[in-house]
Formats: structure tokens, C-alpha cells, sequence
């Protein structure tokens, strides 16, 4: 952690303040859609030159040096591997006979864009990774772990035929479904573990700048490169698990994955990067 | 001055055992602790750090150094107690950082 954030963080838990105050409140009403172009506003502003379809790149749209190492990295991405095996395992029959593109629309091809979508009739959110759980389960087969390889490959491949779409989270007319965005809202801004920090104070006040050897990414397309190979876990790794990870590093016991919680929150963090493109699989340091 | 010696070694044998923690005074300190550390948990709050706390109470308890528990305990409900604060107060603060 950097000093500042160090001290900021001690400062905000000390005094009881937050360490970064915009003016008024906005979070009384919920509009998605207002939400979504403050949030997009907010940090094109902030990094003026990026493209916006850059931000998707996390870390390594921050700066020249780590966009080099980006780039040098897509010509033999370390996620090769697992989206080798995503594709294998998304086309290998289950023991039924059918197959993952049997659960899905469009067999399963290019949909990545509209995951998670709000389930009417369960009324809660459904994630890619909880659907392809609840295919496995719906064709007889044991659920993966949500924070393992398997999981990651079988997103990576489903990533990377939706590369380049467009994020494209719909919110229904549907109280249930607002709220569900609003609990997500909530949870991204909500500061938690000893560290007293929240997702926002990472992604939204410090993105681009290090905590330790780390360049913090935007928040903005964060989702959009899941599954990722991360160089730290020396593997890939799931929305599942980037989630539960950033909760252990605040020192706040994570939550189980695929809890509402967690749901909630991917759907809104998708929800205010809409009309950035899926980039993943991706990699990170 | 004979007697001011024998009653200050008195006094601070007496101050000697008066803090040292018994079991009883261990397994108080950790129930409070666990108490509070399941409030956080309704709360969907929990510290990493309350968890290695109560483990570290615990670890001493089982070792029978009272006094190391009842301290460790003692740790591990103000972290608690920290963590139910922060869970209370972000029910509201958390507006404040939203973009907007």
C-alpha cells in the first residue's frame, strides 16, 4: 500500500470521515442510467487521453510501460491454456449426451456480453458462472468450484467468443431487479475489513496508482477481462475469486461465492460498463 | 522500616495474583468475544483479523496460558466490536463516496 492510501485509510477509520467526500448524496434514488454515465463520465475525465474501450485493459492502460507489457504479453497470452481447455470442456458432451451450449442461448456462442441478467421468475441475479453450475447440475454433473481452473477455462472460452461485443447488462422493469442493482451499488461503495476499505476506494479513488509493485485498475471494464491469468496467483482466475481475494486483502472474511452479495455486485459493476467491449480471458500482473 | 519492606513484598505479591487470569476468566473473555464476532457475522462483516485473534485466545487457552488467552480475547472483541461499528456506520457513509 502506498503511504497515502495507508494514511487515508488510517485517517477515514480513525476520524470516522470518508477520506473522499463528493458533495451531495445521489444514492437516495435509483437511476441506473444516470448512474452509468456519471460512472463513465467520472473517469474519462480523470484519464483524459485513454480511449474509452481502453479502460477494459485494466492496469496496463494506465501507463505507456505497462501497455508494452500488455501487448507483449497478447502475442502469448498465459491464458492459452485454459481457453484450450474451456473450449474442449464447453464442447464435450456430458454424460447425458448434451452439452453446455444445450443451457444456453445462441448454443452458448458470443453471449458473455449479457451475463449477469436478472432472473424474473427466481427474481435474483444469475451470473455465467452460476449458470454453468446450474447446467452441470440440470444435466447431472457435480457443480465446479466457482474459484478454480475449470470454471475460469470454461468462462475464458465463453469470453472469447463474445471479444469485442459490447457489455450489454439489461436492468428490467422489475423493483426487484433495481433493488438488486442498488444492493450491488451499495456493496461496491461500502467500506469493509480492518483496512477499512471498500471496492471504491481501490478502483474508483486510486486507479493507476500502486499498492506495493500493483497498479490498481479503473473499476471501469473491470469485469470486461474476466476470467483473468493473474502473474500473483500464477493461474486464471474467476470473478469469483478476484472478488473474495480483494475481500481477504482489506482483511474482511470473504463471503461465499455466487452469494447475493456477490451477484448484486457484478451485475452492477457490469451494469455502469456497458458499451465497453469484453476483453477476456485477459491477464494481469 | 522492616515492616514497610515485608508489607510492600505483600503488596506486590497480592498485585502479582490479582492479574493473573484463570480459565474461568479465559473462557468469559472468549465467550464475550465470540458473541460479538457473531453479531458481525449477521451483519456480513467479519474481520479476518477477529478470526486469527480468537484462534491466537484459544491456542493459549488450550495451552492453559490464561493470561495470553484472556488478553488475545480481549483483542479479539474490540476487533469485533470495530467491525460491528464500521458495519453500522456504513449502512449510511457509504453515499458519501458514490459517483455521482
Amino acid at each position: 500500500m502506498t503511504p497515502r492510501l495507508a494514511i487515508r485509510a488510517a485517517m477515514a477509520l480513525a476520524l470516522g470521515v470518508p477520506a473522499f467526500a463528493p458533495a451531495a448524496h445521489a444514492a437516495e434514488t435509483i437511476d441506473p442510467v444516470a448512474d452509468k454515465a456519471a460512472f463513465q463520465k467520472f473517469f474519462t475525465d480523470k484519464f483524459p487521453k485513454l480511449k474509452r474501450e481502453d479502460f477494459v485493459n485494466g492496469p496496463y492502460s494506465m501507463n505507456e510501460d505497462l501497455h508494452k507489457q500488455w501487448q507483449e504479453k497478447e502475442e502469448f497470452p498465459p491464458y492459452e491454456f485454459s481457453l484450450e481447455d474451456g473450449k474442449q470442456m464447453f464442447t464435450t458432451p456430458f454424460k447425458n449426451g448434451k452439452t453446455y451450449a444445450d443451457c444456453f442461448p445462441n448454443q452458448g456462442i458470443g453471449i458473455r456480453q449479457n451475463y449477469p441478467y436478472f432472473d424474473e421468475k427466481e427474481g435474483k441475479v444469475v451470473t455465467l458462472e452460476l449458470a454453468l453450475n446450474r447446467c452441470r447440475e440440470a444435466n447431472g454433473e457435480a457443480p465446479i468450484s466457482y474459484v478454480k481452473d475449470e470454471m475460469a477455462a470454461l468462462t475464458a472460452y465463453m469470453a472469447f467468443t463474445s471479444r469485442g461485443k459490447p457489455m450489454d447488462i439489461k436492468i428490467p422493469n422489475d423493483p426487484r431487479a433495481l433493488e438488486a442493482y442498488r444492493l450491488g451499488k451499495e456493496y461496491f461503495y461500502t467500506r469493509r475489513g480492518q483496512l477499512n476499505f471498500s471496492c471504491a476506494t481501490c478502483h474508483v479513488q486510486s486507479p493507476g496508482e500502486r499498492i506495493r509493485a500493483e497498479v490498481l485498475a479503473p473499476a471501469l471494464g473491470i469485469l470486461n477481462a474476466m476470467p483473468i491469468y493473474r502473474s500473483e496467483w500464477s493461474g486464471m482466475g474467476t470473478t469469483s475469486r478476484r472478488f473474495i481475494t480483494c475481500n481477504s486483502q482489506t482483511r474482511a472474511v470473504p463471503l461465499n461465492p455466487q452469494d447475493d452479495e456477490y451477484r448484486n455486485l457484478e451485475y452492477y459493476l457490469s451494469y455502469v460498463s456497458n458499451g465497453l467491449p469484453i476483453s477476456g480471458p485477459g491477464a494481469r500482473p | 522500616m522492616r515492616t514497610i519492606a515485608i508489607i510492600a513484598v505483600l503488596l506486590i505479591a497480592n498485585a502479582g495474583t490479582a492479574f493473573a487470569a484463570s480459565e474461568a476468566d479465559y473462557k468469559a473473555a472468549y465467550a464475550t468475544a465470540e458473541a460479538a464476532n457473531k453479531e458481525a457475522g449477521t451483519l456480513r462483516n467479519q474481520w479476518t483479523t477477529t478470526a486469527s485473534t480468537l484462534a491466537a485466545a484459544k491456542k493459549a487457552g488450550d495451552a492453559g496460558d490464561f493470561d495470553t488467552a484472556v488478553v488475545q480475547a480481549r483483542e479479539a472483541e474490540a476487533l469485533a466490536k470495530a467491525s460491528i461499528f464500521q458495519a453500522n456506520s456504513e449502512k449510511q457513509r457509504w453515499k458519501d463516496m458514490e459517483i455521482h
